[in-house]
């Protein structure tokens, strides 16, 4: 069995998120860009599955400029077999990237495609849905936990009512949760190795589907600022200011 | 438990300007050499702080044409300010009347984390291997004593010292020369210092703890090219220090204050006294309107010619400032440091070739225009132990009129942890409350480092007494970790009446003044898990 693991470059959890002065965009010089930490889980679960003998190669695709590679050589450190890097400048959606997907599951031919839940940059959560559409296959969203079984995967899904299990057949489309497992770090041979693994690079001109954005976006800002509270004496004055000032009760 | 090892010609432990110089050189002497880089950080800069105005006298001579290779070295030093501060009051100081050392026209503005990941990237287009995200964190010796490398961190430990599921054994990277390039306080360097007695007969060493922050300002108040320094309030006659002020690109000012580690009221805190700074009319004027955007500190090397240590050792090099090679009256390090490593390089591409020792390296190094520079500096630190009146008249006479060739050489009497008075004979010092537009709290500062550490992991910050810091630390100096940490790491917290010292090790930027200014030495800095601290950006 073959698992394809989709894994995007974004500016690292731990980095303060400052909007552009003309509202164009978040800053994104001179800033830490790591992989989005889902796609670590779903690699992490690709891995693992392997290792326990069900499945027999593992190839880490990105979508994005040059330095997106970075992720790729990530995922190669911690136990992909080979990359992909589908070259790409500018603005990308989710319905692009699904699309480009599409055309790469079309030509390595794997039985699962894993990614994480959604990308902690635009958290839009639709890739995976839309590949799962492209494709005609079935998908599991916000696994948590994934038993691989002779023809299908049996996966626990994260839902807002507790925990739902799902049994799809394979070929099938998992996003992963940051429960589904604790990703390995990376070790300092399996790096070097890494470094020797094949990561192959296509232009998405070459691709030939139409990648150009369908949102426009008219402008970023930050929130705005949260007021300060205030301390009440007691809770007589609690409920009068929730009554007549917030008017919630 | 059996570790798993690589051998390389040369390691080095740090990627900041001495490191990626060493491997850089020693690329260019011989493309052979087999070389690999470890930096703690998560990635090349990330731990780099500095202020920095750069000196581009080693870079000239290690890569020459750098001025074509796209170099993030752009702003050229324009203009220059330097202002005594009073209280409410500033009095300029004319420039021409600055020692030659502290003039600044020949040189840049820069952010040295980005210079260091351009450096980075010369020396892995050379052929280094670098790795960020894995701290050494053990010295390796061979039975003879000399040193055999260094072996990393273990990754996935729990804070009870278990082995999680994610574990990850370090490793053994073995060198047939092994560079230390830690920076200032290195954890290695300093277990090194102390086995080989390095620092024998040399005065102790002396630091400062820097801060900085980068401001954007508005339009009209950027001046790019504006360097200005202040010196006088907010600290007394007594205290060591000043301020920086640096107009960047892109309508930035590096904004810093540098306050010596041999202060001796336990209730001084550095980074309150950094906050107040920025009030004053002459500063608040400049950044009022602005927006901070970035927040950090490191502990430097303040000591210079009287305290640097030899530098080699068998089978070790110590380069930059986790020797100490900060040049303190021209507020610069980063080319001195660059230069140590350049100068180990050679040493090193000797001893391989030539089955030279590497103490050829001290001729070498006295041979450098550090050498001399580190000389002709020697005497301006100790001077203002005298005060800072009396340390500008000296510094008059020996920078400007002798240009440092007075025939002595003042002494550093005391260690910084040597320093503090008892709490009960020092007056309490009341800070302003932080107004949240120019002045801000530890926790809103520190959340502008990105700092993190992976969640259950053994403390970084080690005590060798648990019950020293109540028993003993608070009840004669008040606790002063609470104070001279810039992170807000340590706490005195009241549970029931009893005082519980605590350690908030996920907060540490790595600054490691705590390793250096506790009365006791009882707070030992070690590396903690790999990629942890802070995420700085164009620091």
């Amino acid at each position: 069995m073959k698992i394809l693991v989709a894994v995007k470059r974004v500016i690292d959890y731990n980095v303060q998120i400052r909007v552009k002065e003309d509202g164009s965009g978040v800053v994104t010089d001179n800033v830490k860009m790591s992989t989005n930490p889902p796609d670590d889980n779903a690699i992490e679960e690709a891995v693992k599955i392997k290792e326990a003998g069900k499945a027999t190669e593992i190839v880490a695709i990105t979508v994005g400029a040059e330095k997106a590679q970075e992720t790729v050589r990530k995922a190669l450190a911690v136990g992909a077999d080979k990359g992909i890097h589908v070259k790409t400048e500018g603005v990308l959606e989710p319905l692009a990237v699904s699309k480009i997907i599409n055309k790469i599951v079309e030509k390595e031919k794997p039985d699962l495609v894993f990614m994480g839940k959604q990308a902690i940059d635009d958290d839009c959560n639709q890739t995976g849905q839309m590949l799962s559409a492209l494709l005609n296959w079935p998908q599991a969203t916000f696994a948590s936990n994934i038993e691989v079984k002779e023809k299908s995967l049996e996966v626990t899904r994260e839902i807002d009512e507790g925990l739902e299990t799902v049994e799809i057949n394979i070929p099938a489309i998992v996003t992963c949760d940051l429960r589904l497992n604790e990703p390995r770090y990376a070790s300092l041979p399996n790096i070097m190795k890494a470094k020797k693994k094949p990561i192959e690079e296509i232009n998405v001109s070459d691709l030939g589907i139409d990648i150009t954005p369908r949102v426009q976006q008219l402008k970023v800002e930050e929130p705005p600022k949260r007021k300060a509270g205030i301390k009440v004496a007691n809770v007589a004055e609690l409920v009068q200011k929730l009554k007549n000032e917030a008017k919630v009760l | 438990m059996t570790r798993e090892s690589m051998e390389y010609d040369v390691v080095i432990i740090g990627g900041g300007p001495s490191g990626l110089s060493t491997a850089i050189k020693l690329k260019q002497l011989d493309p052979n050499l087999n070389i690999c880089l470890l930096e703690k950080a998560s990635e090349i800069g990330a731990h780099i702080l500095s202020g920095n105005v750069f000196e581009t006298k080693a870079l000239d001579e290690l890569l020459p044409n750098w001025r074509e290779l796209n170099s993030p070295i752009k702003t050229k030093v324009t203009k220059e300010k330097f202002l005594f501060l009073g209280k409410k009051r500033s009095l300029s100081w004319p420039t021409w009347l600055l020692p030659a050392v502290q003039k600044n026209h020949k040189n840049y503005i820069i952010s040295l984390a980005n210079l260091c990941r351009w450096l980075a990237e010369q020396a892995e287009n050379l052929g280094v291997e670098i790795f960020p995200g894995f701290p050494a964190s053990e010295v390796l010796y061979n039975d003879d004593g000399s040193v055999k490398g260094v072996a990393t961190q273990d990754m996935g430990i729990d804070k009870d010292g278990n082995k999680k599921d994610s574990f990850e054994p370090g490793i053994e990277l073995l060198g047939k020369v092994t560079v230390f390039a830690e920076g200032c306080r290195g954890h290695l360097g300093k277990e090194l210092i102390q086995k080989f007695e390095l620092n024998k007969g040399k005065d102790p060493q002396q630091y400062g703890i820097g801060f900085k922050e980068i401001w954007e300002i508005d339009e009209n108040k950027h001046e790019e090219g504006l360097v200005m320094h202040t010196a006088g309030w907010p600290l007394d006659n007594n205290t060591y220090g000043g301020s920086f002020m640096y107009h960047a690109e892109n309508k930035q000012i590096f904004l810093g204050y540098v306050i010596g580690l041999d202060y001796k009221n336990p209730y001084l805190s550095p980074y309150d006294e950094f906050q107040r700074f920025k009030t004053h009319p002459a500063i608040r004027k400049i950044i009022e309107n602005g927006k901070r955007i970035s927040y950090g500190a490191r502990a430097l090397i303040e000591g210079g010619f009287q305290s640097l240590p030899k530098m080699f050792m068998p089978g070790a090099l110590l380069v930059g400032c986790d020797a100490g090679t900060l040049n303190m009256p021209k507020i610069k390090g980063s080319h001195t440091a660059m230069k140590s490593g350049m100068i180990a390089a050679e040493t090193i591409n000797e001893h391989l070739k030539n089955n030279k020792d590497l103490s050829i390296f001290e001729q070498k190094f006295k041979n450098s225009w550090v050498y001399k520079e580190l000389f002709e500096a020697r005497n301006v630190k100790p001077s203002f132990s005298w005060g800072l009146i009396l340390g500008i008249i000296f510094t008059g006479i020996d920078q400007i009129l002798f240009r440092g060739k007075l025939p002595f050489t003042l002494k550093h009497k005391h260690a910084d942890h040597q320093t503090l008075k008892p709490a009960k004979e020092m007056p309490k010092i009341n800070y302003p409350k932080y107004d949240n537009v120019l002045t801000f709290d530890k926790t809103s500062s520190v959340y502008l480092t990105g700092t993190n550490h992976a969640e259950n992991q053994p403390v970084h910050l080690k005590l060798k007494d648990p019950n020293l810091p109540i028993n003993y630390t608070l009840e004669r100096f008040d606790e002063p970790a609470q104070r001279y940490c810039p992170a807000g790491v340590y706490e005195i917290q009241k549970e029931a009446d009893v005082n519980k010292f605590v350690i908030n090790s996920q907060n540490c930027i790595h600054c490691k003044t705590c390793d250096i200014k506790e009365p006791s030495q009882n707070i030992i800095w070690v590396t903690p898990e790999g990629g942890g601290g802070p995420k700085y950006g164009n620091m």
